[in-house]
């Protein structure tokens, strides 16, 4: 039996004849609830359909295929009844963000639960119809049946009645081994409209009467608008309006996209360039050195590594800025209506968009209504609001709906950027060669403290997540300096942790090659004992970090000899909750890598849908080795250089390698799985340069090294 | 302002828009043809790709007064009749993730299939090398452009 707080779970909006409908809360990440708000439900209406109604946004991910898996094995439900249904934003919700790889994680033991709970009404409520003890009744594939009697009801006829039934306060929960749907490659429910053009991304949205726009946004960081001339953008056919929306762009509506983007073309403004004229990236970078000898913050501490005496080692690494560039470009609809405004998003953040709209066009945020869309892509760029805000005032007017597109250099410019980092890392070795003592000052911005959000005792609450240890060291610090830039920041997909273990892995390699050992070798020899790690509220597990490199060795076979002019890198890092090693195999060809394989090892807990799980983690190589080759933002007289993906690449086919992924098999909760593959193959990969050519990158880009 | 005649998906459409106007806007915003999709604009990434007269083209990038008169076949048209082995293959090797990029990729691969029924990988790199997808799918769009050429046989 699995104790359960009754608060956790209510009967909700049970009208007559709507069936069952249980209502309950699905917390974002490490957050505690003060009161309970239902932000989830379960529906089982007489027509035998089970809904899941969820406010987590599909990405990509596969939250609507993965999801409704985890409460449809409990329900007993046959697979082919269940549909999940896209929550907007709601001041009745609790959290309502998708990101920290958290969607998973979160929702695992409540969906679990309000599946069971459901799944015990129907057999109370069957039970009652037939006059029977509940122990005699089962729940097998959507139906309820009497074995004795050979009776059987379906869920839908049983939706009614179980709504009368008090909600139980214990429900037992199924052993892994008992598994039907859990673990199982059911197919992703939205391919289908994925490979016609039937899907509706939040560019695709239209509604009557809809005007377009573009916006021309100040190119100096900071910067505002002094003044401007429409004269010529008011002679493209179509333009109607051209104005200024808050203090750093002009808005120019057309009856067409297109005519949008002619009258922004010819449209002359002169900008108020403001403090950040002069901003380069080599001040950013001098800003970072400033920085890093400043006090920091213990993020991590074992023992006393200045105390360590033996072979000392030092090195230093950094990382540029660096772009989200989803497929689709950032965009939303929006009507303003006076009384109300109703917003159609593609957003990771459905409850941001609603306050800062509010707030932006005077309502409350009760009288504006978010509705969440597919998503070419997120990434983390969905976690910003400044699409939809401009969106409502655009609407607010031009008293008209409105649909706002960014084009891909205004996504690439006026973007927030996953912070540049530096990295200082010493080491004492010890008479056999491993660290008695190991350093990790990481200097960096905080995004949560440039957003105005609290930062706890000067660390980044998104730091806990990202920059754990990884290897039982005796004498070990993690420090943290923290820094301000007026760069713009986003959380970008595995955000901190990127720059944490390229940094990490990189310099555990330098210390391998110093003591004259196998770099795999030399990982396992500091994960040989058993250990528990805390970090924060997080306990890494040694072993289970050991379990994932020993197997991402077996299946490379790290052991076997490689072709000639072929070479071997690996990493390993946690984040989010799970364990991740990668072995990459490169040859070099005209001093550039080219990745031939990548073998991924993962320990995520309990693996809900493997297929899935495979796509996440290759495309989180993918999108980590173009962060690891060429992703570079840089910034020249307050401007954002890169515009397309002609000057910030990302892999095209012929570069992508063969990624082979292995999960260790658990029975673990499951744990992070969109951003863990990310952090490892950078530091992988140049670790493998080292071994072809013996040069040590300890700047990303590589291709800029 | 053009008047221009287009056959679009086997039929005949009349739009009047500015004769510059990129193909990609004329088939999204006038004929509601929303599954192709805007990426780059500047032919980059081939979100946008379509068919002119059975070739793949970048519709960000060719006035719609170039293809008057032209037969253009976007996804939409492309499984009118059912789906095509493509998308049937897709479906299989579960290649979409956000799916954003999907639709340009199926067009891609349509017009290699069409003039290379049988594609090796460089030719599958070659022809697919324009299109790029931010999830990652490569290695499973090659997959499903193998089964699609090999419907159960061999690869």
């Amino acid at each position: 039996m699995s104790p359960l707080s009754r608060r956790e779970f209510v009967g909700a909006g049970i009208a007559a004849g709507a069936g069952l409908v249980i209502g309950f809360y699905l917390p974002h990440r490490n957050q505690s609830r003060k009161e309970f708000s239902p932000n989830a439900y379960l529906r089982i209406t007489p027509d035998n359909k089970v809904t899941v109604v969820v406010a987590r946004s599909e990405m990509g991910q596969g939250v609507r295929t993965a999801l409704p898996m985890i409460l449809a094995e409990e329900l007993e439900a046959d697979w082919n009844q269940i549909a999940i249904e896209q929550a907007g934003a709601s001041t009745f919700f609790g959290d309502q963000t998708t990101g920290g790889s958290a969607s998973i994680r979160t929702t695992w033991d409540p969906m679990r639960k309000a599946g069971a709970i459901a799944r015990e009404m129907l057999i109370s409520a069957a039970a009652l119809t037939w006059g029977v003890p509940r122990s005699s009744c089962t729940a097998e594939n959507g139906h309820i049946k009497h074995a004795a009697s050979n009776r059987s009801l379906s869920y839908g006829e049983l939706a009614g009645k179980a709504a009368s039934l008090p909600i139980p306060a214990d429900v037992p929960l199924k052993q892994s081994k008992d598994y039907k749907i859990v673990g199982q490659r059911l197919r992703r429910v939205d391919s289908r409209a994925k490979v016609t053009g039937a899907a509706v991304f939040g560019i695709d949205h239209r509604i009557p009467g809809m005007k377009y726009a573009v916006l021309s946004r100040c190119p100096v960081i900071g910067g505002k608008v002094s003044n401007f001339d429409d004269k010529d953008s008011k002679k493209v056919a179509g333009v109607s309006y051209v104005g200024k929306i808050g203090d750093s762009a002009v808005a120019v509506v057309a009856d067409s996209i297109w005519g949008a983007m002619e009258g922004r073309r010819v449209l002359t403004i002169n900008w108020d360039e403001g403090p950040n004229k002069e901003l380069n990236t080599a001040a950013v970078t001098a800003s970072l050195k400033q920085a890093a000898s400043k006090k920091g913050v213990n993020l991590y501490s074992a023992g006393e590594p200045a105390k360590a005496s033996g072979r000392h080692i030092s090195a230093e690494y950094s990382l540029p800025f660096m772009a989200h560039a989803p497929m689709e470009p950032g965009n939303c609809t929006a009507h303003y209506q006076g009384t109300g405004c109703e917003l159609w998003a593609p957003t990771q953040v459905p409850q941001d968009c609603r306050d800062s709209v509010a707030t932006a066009v005077g309502l409350d945020p009760d009288q504006v209504k978010v509705n969440v869309t597919l998503m070419g892509g997120g990434f983390g760029r969905r976690l910003e609001h400044d699409y939809a805000v401009e969106a409502a005032l655009v609407s607010k007017a031009i008293s008209s709906p409105v649909k706002v597109v960014w084009t891909r250099e205004d996504d690439m410019r006026s973007s927030t950027y996953r912070p540049a980092s530096l990295h200082l890392l010493s080491a004492t070795l010890d008479g056999s060669g491993l660290p008695a003592g190991l350093t990790h000052r990481i200097i960096a911005p905080s995004i949560s403290g440039q957003k105005g959000q609290p930062v706890p005792n000067g660390v980044d609450p998104d730091l806990p997540d990202e920059a754990g240890p990884v290897y039982g060291i005796p004498n070990y610090l993690i420090e943290y300096v923290l820094t301000e830039t007026p760069v713009p920041l986003g959380w970008m997909r595995s955000v901190y942790a990127l720059q944490a273990a390229f940094a990490l892995e990189g310099f555990i390699d330098e210390l391998a090659v110093a003591a004259g050992k196998d770099p795999l070798k030399y990982r396992l020899q500091l994960l040989s004992k058993d250990q528990d790690l805390t970090y924060f509220t997080t306990t890494w597990h040694t072993a289970r970090m050991r379990g994932v490199l020993q197997l991402a060795a077996e299946k490379s076979g790290w052991d076997k000899p490689l072709p000639a002019g072929r070479f071997r890198g690996v990493a390993c890092f946690g984040c989010f909750q799970s364990y991740m090693a990668e072995v990459v195999e490169i040859s070099m060809e005209n001093d550039q890598p080219r990745v031939h394989r990548v073998v991924a090892a993962v320990d995520c807990g309990q693996v809900v849908n493997p297929t899935i799980l495979e796509q996440q983690i290759q495309g989180g190589i993918v999108y980590g080795l173009a962060n690891a080759l060429r992703a570079k933002i840089t910034v020249e007289k307050g401007r954002v250089v890169q515009g397309n993906f002609d000057d910030y690449a990302p892999l095209r086919m012929e570069e992508t390698p063969a990624v082979e992924v292995y999960a260790v098999p658990s029975p673990e909760a499951p744990t992070g799985i969109g951003e863990p593959s990310v952090p490892p193959i950078a530091p992988a990969l140049c670790n493998a340069i080292f071994a072809a050519t013996k040069k040590r990158i300890r700047a990303l880009p590589i291709l800029n090294s | 302002m053009a008047d221009l005649t287009l056959r679009v998906n086997g039929s005949e459409k009349k739009v009047s828009v500015p004769p510059e106007t990129p193909l990609l806007w004329v088939l999204r915003d006038t004929l509601e043809l929303t599954g192709t999709k805007f990426g780059c604009g500047a032919g980059l990434c081939g979100a946008c790709t379509v068919h002119v007269d059975g070739s793949a083209i970048r519709s960000c990038s060719t006035p719609v007064s170039q293809v008057s008169g032209k037969s253009v076949t976007t996804i939409e048209g492309l499984g009118a009749n059912g789906l095509q082995a493509l998308q049937e293959a897709w479906i299989e090797e579960e290649v979409p993730q956000c799916g954003y990029c999907q639709t340009g990729q199926i067009m891609s691969a349509a017009a290699l299939l069409a003039k290379s029924p049988n594609p090796t990988d460089d030719q599958i790199t070659q022809a697919m090398n324009g299109n790029l997808c931010r999830c990652g799918t490569y290695e499973r769009i090659r997959k499903a452009i193998h089964r699609a050429a090999n419907p159960g046989g061999a690869r």
